[in-house]
């Protein structure tokens, strides 16, 4: 529970920025890119880049595959999959909590 | 799919009478189902237990932020601490806001969730309106590749 509950929280703020939510849609179609790949369409450097795909590989979204001597990157969904359920069930909370004022109020 | 959690609820009550079940700390503690140890005052820490059949050993802790009579209660807190053996204090908490507005046949409570993903707020709008179609787009996006292949 403790571990799942730093990955959420390591998975949201690696998600809270533009530059790696794009890096992440770019992965979306879950083949790997390479560095070059990733950089084409951004105004960034390719230590920027790497830079932000490092903390995404920290946080387990992204993991590096080599392919002969180039350096490729691919998306883990998993920790994504786990933070849309957390929401769901903080969501589902709220859902249970607010038709019980619901009754409450309309008594 | 969003970092916020909204959720918009009609209830035939006046506003007075929500508001009422918001900030008095036992209405409150009845529907939420928790004991809490005192009032709600803005500022201050609220502390006390959940009453929830089987959750009775989880700590409630949240910090009141505003009480605009009749139109704001908010607070911060930890969502779903269940874990008696993990310190929350150092995870950033999430800010919770019930907005009231008079309607018709009673009251519109919107209640949102903010805060998920640890970014200031002003740098996070930031990101939005950087970031092309923005966050909902990029989770559909990620939702469709996630989700499992037929």
């Amino acid at each position: 529970m403790s571990r799942q509950r730093r990955s959420h929280a390591a998975a949201f703020a690696a998600l809270g920025h533009a530059t790696r939510l794009s890096l992440v849609a770019k992965l979306s179609n879950g083949r790997p890119h390479s560095i070059a790949q990733l950089t084409g369409g951004f105004k960034l450097s390719r230590q920027a880049i790497t830079k932000h795909l490092r903390v995404l590989e920290g946080a387990g979204i992204v993991h590096g595959v080599r392919a002969g001597r180039q350096s490729l990157f691919a998306l883990d969904p998993q920790p994504i999959k786990e933070i849309q359920e957390y929401l769901d069930l903080v969501s589902r909370q709220w859902d249970g909590a607010l038709a019980r004022l619901k009754a409450f109020v309309e008594d | 799919m969003t970092d916020c959690i909204e959720k918009r609820i009609e209830l035939a009550a006046p506003v007075s009478r929500v508001w009422r079940a918001l900030t008095d700390h036992r209405e409150f503690g009845a529907w939420f189902r928790v004991k809490l140890d005192g009032p709600f005052v803005p500022g201050e820490v609220s502390r006390g237990h959940i009453t929830y059949p089987g959750y009775e050993h989880i700590q409630w802790e949240a910090v009141v932020r505003a009480m605009e009579p009749e139109r704001l209660f908010s607070f911060t807190w930890h969502p779903y601490a269940v874990d008696p053996g993990v310190d929350y204090s150092s995870e950033p908490p999430t800010l919770v806001e019930f907005r009231l507005e008079p309607t018709a046949g009673g009251t519109l409570l919107v209640l949102t969730e903010s805060g998920f993903d640890a970014i200031p707020a002003g740098r996070r709008l930031e990101a939005f309106r950087m970031n092309d179609g923005g966050w909902t787009q990029q989770m559909k996006n990620i939702e469709s590749h996630v989700a499992p292949k037929a």
